[in-house]
């Protein structure tokens, strides 16, 4: 078959706009090199709704940082995802940084974005945790959290149920385009479309060559986190931010979407598969909110990871009909904000479609809504008795930390774009997000997924291909 | 529902506490587990040294384990397994939930806390580096060999020398696996010395002191990590680094005693063991509520954890006739102690033996408990060593004031 049009990249760009177009009488694919959605910077970020203050006025950046953070509560309603206007502050030490809160109140009021500036005072009665030395800072009603996974896995499983296609372990090798017809070689795929949409991260330059597109460059940078326990006592209600400077936003202390606290980004360019953490980034993460709020604790660390982020050599987002390579859209250099532009890029690339003559048609029956997977540890006593009723693996707890059950986990599983790794189970529910990040459930986990995908459990692998966790049997466990 | 006593977990603290509160009177004893058989982390460690001093015998974990499941069972002792308590009250309900039983609540007339504890995670030490498969806990290794009957990996390095890491590289290595070196971060182990013996120097497995890993490499699966040795404030040292190839890190640095029922419970924290505050009689800061083995404070022998849990389930009986709360002196940790346990002493005039450790190496020092300027207990120590739970018991007559548990010389 010839799909009307192909989606490489399942990040939540990707997703965004597979969402979009699932609501239209169009045939779709998304075509991902990774094991899962969400594998590149949308696994690994801050999970930060930005307010939209500080984009340069007049950018692709500010307008659809803007539209997406007004989108977001409707959106994360739709998708049943995690959200929460929670807020944000810049916080300022001195009066050489409260000048760039000056700049920041006139670019908010360029943008259109409320912002107000208060007084050292104000921000610690608005948050007593932080630091003593902070002088003014500027606050942010609109800014707020999000989970990242829970969006992108969302917007991608309401496309699917709307008809989109998702080809996983397709890495994108080479694309040709004859007749009109865009055929991409992916994994053992070949793909064939009539219009392209590449929403491929930091492979975005890579894919936009392949297709005989523009050829602007993207660079890797990296970004390091500290995630903190949710019992740590050092907690803010909203994002704190420092004053940007030339490395971007800076280190960020902030809520997630789950309760936990994380530490980061830092911002260093690295190659485009290096997502490692390094001891200086990590401490340069650490130190950075100790400074907004000193009595951060490290011991509280429950993991770290690093992302990478799209950088273009522009500045701004690339989000355009090429104009070298007829029926490519290029969606490239979606740093931050990506994450909160994204269902303002994904209504942007619709209208790009139309103009370039594609027919948007509402399919019949299709739906923005998406239900959440239930979850019996939020659920009261009544509702936990109805579920265990209707399902008793309700009643079996496997992730003690986040006391998820089995019926949450087999429902991950067998959802459109259900879960196929252990990575993937923590991703969906958070069964081994916990404290003891899996140390108890991961052997559950794994049996559960073998049990449900047919497999034995020395093929279960934590996040796809080449990460197998098991190396065959004992000497005495051969049956 | 209702129970006499509620014991949470069946692992050896729960199951000889569950005994003892039966033997001492109680007539409804329940034990809640989330596992489908009682035995708790006992069932995975098939390796013997288990009850020499309980039994005067060298068992392997389950056989342990069964000695106690035996003996509860012949007691009428009522077991729900597969089940997880999801709360508990502070006025002593036990919310819990189960295939078998559904969503269930227990009004307990005494509440024994003996949830063990759980491994330190590859996360909370913030190891640099990629985050590929084949890092996991001691633990976990051991229940996916023992209980699974599957390999985890066969090029492994031992990160920590705690004693489930000591105890796994001697099993990996019998089941084929070549265990490269086990690297501890202090100049001292945190095992036992009859586990370095047994598991490392039998076998010809390296201890490296003072070392530990700076990275972890590998996209997908883990195909190496950077060693450094550390310096005295125990930051690595650059000069130092080396790339040892590995498929596996098992790690094997820490248990944390599983608390958070507890608090929900409203019971009172030490900060240095991370387990309950209790008195001699294993109450906790809510009356009614007990707590024994690792739960409280993490041991190195079993032998312990039955005997304190033993005390505890007796002291759970007792409160359901006597409703005694909390009073008494206090036992503090002076010179060379990290803790002690119990923290308080209960004034019943009966012999107390305290459990402590040390909080460095101490050669041919001498451990004292002083009541005031008395010394009420010593014992001389040819060496100390904060991987050996230490004790010393005092006469209940001795005991007229606050206790300071103390290392003298060394």
């Amino acid at each position: 078959m010839i799909y009307d049009v192909a989606i490489v990249g399942a990040g939540v760009t990707g997703a965004m706009i597979a969402r979009e177009l699932g609501m239209y009488d169009l045939s779709v694919c998304v075509v991902e090199a990774e094991a899962d959605v969400a594998s590149g910077a949308s696994r690994a970020n801050s999970g930060i709704v930005h307010a939209g203050f500080d984009a340069l006025p007049g950018t692709m950046k500010a307008r659809m940082n803007k539209h997406g953070n007004e989108m977001m509560p409707k959106v994360t309603r739709e998708l049943g995802v995690p959200f929460e206007e929670c807020g944000s502050l810049v916080v300022a030490f001195g009066p050489e940084e409260e000048k760039q809160l000056e700049i920041l109140m006139e670019r908010g009021a360029a943008n259109g974005v409320p912002v107000e500036r208060i007084s050292g005072d104000e921000a610690r009665r608005m948050e007593p945790v932080l630091s003593r030395d902070i002088t003014a800072a500027l606050w942010a009603p609109t800014g707020g959290i999000v989970d990242p996974f829970s969006l992108t896995i969302g917007a991608m499983e309401n496309a699917m149920s709307n008809g989109v296609t998702l080809y996983l372990n397709s890495r994108v090798t080479a694309i040709t385009w004859t007749d009109g017809v865009w055929e991409l070689f992916a994994g053992d795929s070949r793909i064939r479309a009539h219009w392209l949409i590449n929403a491929a991260g930091v492979y975005a330059d890579d894919i936009s060559r392949m297709a005989g597109g523009e050829s602007f460059r993207i660079r890797a940078r990296r970004g390091q986190y500290v995630l903190f326990d949710k019992s740590m006592p050092v907690r803010t209600k909203s994002v704190i931010f420092g004053v940007p400077s030339d490395r971007g936003k800076g280190v960020l202390f902030s809520p997630t979407a789950h309760v936990n606290m994380i530490a980061g980004p830092t911002a260093e360019f690295v190659d485009k598969d290096d997502n490692d953490t390094t001891r200086e980034g990590l401490q340069e993460a650490l130190a950075g909110v100790k400074r907004y709020a000193p009595a951060v604790d490290a011991r509280y660390a429950i993991t770290v990871f690093a992302g990478l982020r799209a950088m273009p050599e522009t500045h701004d987002f690339i989000i355009e009909r090429s104009k070298s390579a007829p029926g490519l859209f290029n969606v490239a250099g979606i740093e931050s904000p990506g994450l909160t532009s994204s269902p303002a890029i994904a209504e942007y690339v619709k209208e790009l479609l139309e103009e370039a003559g594609v027919r948007l048609v509402p399919k019949p029956g299709a739906r923005r809504i998406r239900r959440p997977i239930e979850r019996f540890s939020e659920s009261k006593p009544e509702r936990q008795r109805e579920l265990i009723a209707m399902d008793r693996r309700y009643a079996n707890v496997v992730c003690r930390c986040e006391q998820i059950t089995e019926a949450e986990i087999v429902e991950s599983i067998h959802l459109p774009c259900g879960a196929k790794t252990v990575d993937g189970v923590r991703l969906r529910i958070r069964a081994g997000a916990g404290r003891c990040h899996g140390g108890f459930c991961m052997p559950r986990v794994m049996a559960i997924l073998a049990r449900e995908l047919g497999r034995s459990l020395d093929e279960i692998t934590k996040s796809g291909p080449g990460s197998w966790i098991l190396e065959g049997r004992t000497k005495g466990g051969a049956r | 529902m209702k129970a006499d006593v509620v014991v949470v977990g069946a692992g050896p603290a729960g199951l000889a506490a569950a005994i003892a509160a039966k033997e001492n009177g109680a007539v409804d004893v329940v034990i809640i587990d989330r596992e489908a058989r009682p035995g708790g982390i006992l069932r995975q460690c098939i390796h013997n040294g288990f009850g020499l001093h309980v039994f005067g015998e060298e068992l392997t974990g389950p056989e342990y384990a069964a000695r106690f499941i035996d003996r509860a069972n012949a007691l009428g002792v009522r077991f729900l397994t597969e089940t997880m308590v999801l709360n508990i009250s502070p006025d002593r309900v036990v919310t819990a939930v189960g295939p078998a039983t559904g969503l269930i609540n227990i009004e307990a007339g005494a509440v024994v806390l003996a949830m063990g504890c759980r491994e330190r995670s590859a996360g909370a030490l913030m190891i640099p580096g990629s985050r590929p498969s084949g890092v996991l806990t001691a633990g976990t290794a051991q229940r996916f060999v023992n209980i699974e009957g599957y390999m985890p990996g066969h090029e492994v390095v031992i990160l920590g020398s705690g004693d489930i890491g000591l105890i796994m590289a001697r099993r990996m290595t019998l089941e084929g696996a070549h265990v490269k070196m086990v690297l501890e971060l202090m100049p001292y182990s945190g095992g036992l010395t009859r586990n370095i013996v047994q598991c490392l120097d039998d076998f010809g497995i390296p201890l490296k002191l003072s070392h530990t890993v700076t990275r972890l490499h590998g996209r997908r699966r883990l195909t190496g990590v950077t060693i450094a040795s550390v310096d005295k404030s125990v930051v690595p040292i650059k000069e130092t680094e080396e790339f040892v190839p590995c498929d596996t890190l098992l790690l094997s640095v820490g248990l944390i005693p599983e608390n958070e029922l507890s608090c929900d419970a409203g019971v009172e924290i030490d900060p240095v063991t991370n387990g309950p505050v209790v008195d001699s009689r294993l109450q906790t800061s809510v009356p009614g509520i007990f707590a024994c083995g690792n739960v409280v404070q993490v041991h190195d022998l079993v032998d312990f954890v039955t005997e304190e849990a033993t005390r505890a389930g007796r002291a759970a009986a007792q409160f359901l006739r006597e409703k005694s709360t909390r009073r008494g002196w206090k036992a503090t940790a002076g010179r060379g102690v990290r803790y002690v346990v119990p923290q308080t002493l209960c004034g019943d005039g009966e012999d107390k033996t305290l459990f402590f450790r040390v909080n460095g190496i101490y050669r041919n020092c001498v451990t004292v408990a002083r009541c005031g300027d008395k010394v009420v207990a010593r014992r001389k120590r040819p060496i100390c060593a904060p991987g050996e739970m230490e004790r010393l018991t005092i006469k209940g007559a001795d005991i007229c004031g606050d206790i300071t548990v103390m290392v003298e010389g060394g």
